[in-house]
């Protein structure tokens, strides 16, 4: 399992990576925004996308929409790891087709929640 | 933050000119007609005469209130710049503490595994002793190595010990930044009283020349839908078009079908 982790501060990076490894996922990278994160996803076997929304250069959100636009990356599960907590927003997210939608701050219970439930979708 | 009065002794230009106006009306009814124009003419120099003195002391005012912005509030090397400076020592300290406090998580946690793993493994061993299992060789070996387990689980647990220590003087950024925090904040407050004062100003020369803000009344209409921004943290959660836990999350996407 192949898991690209999306946010602009190397700190929350580090804890997703710490949590995810705890969860047993240590075939991780990096990116600090979408610009970055999308040109790997397109070169890369990534099998899931954890990603901040508030990112400079492309947001999560713009990343999210990219994603389910390109015809190979289309069905990738994402999960939006992010402050953002407005009603309208989450909405958005939802409709921009995210699979899992967690906001900061967050514990590792449910992390591994939401993973789990996108993987039991997924795998179901 | 010096004074600056913006009252305006109204009342007493409001007595004159009803004085005059009055005096006006009474010669209009005895039928002098031109002594009731002169009147006009007085009533004239008296708005005249309000006028300049507002604008007078109005510009003092402003005068005193740009003194009191001081230019070196705003630009380069000014106390905005220098707040500026400030919030990013305030980034670089959380992230520094951050960092400091995940190194050492990382580099304790393997001690915890290690001697958590070594602890299970001997208990089930000792398990086996009590239940007189073990043949002597194995015993031989077993004390040997709850010997050896002691003696590293005294060190490793020394070691997270001092780590736990060290992850609470990480914790030492937080009296830091919470007084430049403080310190940027204030300015903010002194800033905003500031521009408050010369709103009041600029208010106070409208009302003064009688002047209407057509645009101002049209109050600017919230865009909708199109363009959903991200906004960071909310920081207000009672807010009603906030959600207030992951639960609401959860309840707000099980309704959307997720």
């Amino acid at each position: 399992m192949k898991i690209l982790i999306v946010d602009d501060f190397s700190t929350m990076r580090r804890i997703v990576k710490n949590l995810l490894r705890d969860l047993g996922f240590t075939n991780t990278q990096e990116a600090d925004d979408g610009t970055t994160a999308l040109p790997m996803l397109q070169n890369g076997d990534f099998d899931f996308l954890v990603t901040d929304w508030n990112m400079p250069g492309m947001t999560g959100l713009d990343l999210l929409k990219k994603v389910r636009a390109d015809d190979r990356l289309k069905s990738l599960p994402v999960l939006m790891v992010t402050a953002e907590a407005k009603r309208d927003q989450i909405v958005a997210a939802a409709q921009a087709g995210v699979n899992g939608y967690v906001v900061k701050p967050f514990t590792a219970a449910v992390l591994k929640e939401k993973i789990d439930k996108i993987f039991e979708r997924v795998e179901g | 933050m010096a004074g600056i009065n913006l009252d305006t002794d109204n009342s007493a230009v409001g007595t004159e000119i009803k004085n005059l106006a009055e005096s006006m009306l009474r010669q209009l009814e005895l039928g002098d007609l031109s002594k009731a124009v002169a009147l006009v003419n007085n009533l004239n120099e008296v708005r005249d005469r309000t006028l300049y003195n507002e604008i007078g002391r109005l510009t003092r005012a402003l005068h005193e209130a740009i003194k009191n912005m001081r230019v070196d509030t705003v630009g380069a090397a000014s106390d905005i710049d220098h707040a500026t400076d400030k919030l990013a020592y305030v980034l670089e300290m959380t992230d520094k503490s951050a960092n400091r406090t995940m190194d050492l998580v990382d580099a304790g946690m393997p001690l915890a595994t290690d001697i958590h793993d070594r602890a299970s493994a001997l208990s089930v061993e000792w398990q086996r002793f009590l239940n007189k299992e073990l043949k002597p060789d194995e015993f031989r070996n077993l004390t040997k190595d709850i010997n050896q387990f002691l003696l590293d689980s005294a060190s490793q647990s020394q070691r997270l010990q001092g780590q736990l220590s060290d992850i609470v003087l990480a914790q030492d950024f937080q009296d830091l930044t919470g007084q430049v925090i403080h310190k940027v904040a204030a300015l903010v407050t002194d800033v905003e009283g500031r521009l408050v004062q010369l709103v009041a100003m600029a208010g106070n020369v409208d009302s003064i020349t009688g002047i209407v803000h057509a645009d101002m009344e049209s109050a600017e209409e919230p865009t909708e839908g199109a363009n959903i921004a991200a906004e960071g943290p909310q920081i207000n959660k009672s807010s009603e078009d906030v959600v207030a836990s992951q639960d609401d999350v959860d309840d707000l996407l099980s309704s959307l079908g997720f």
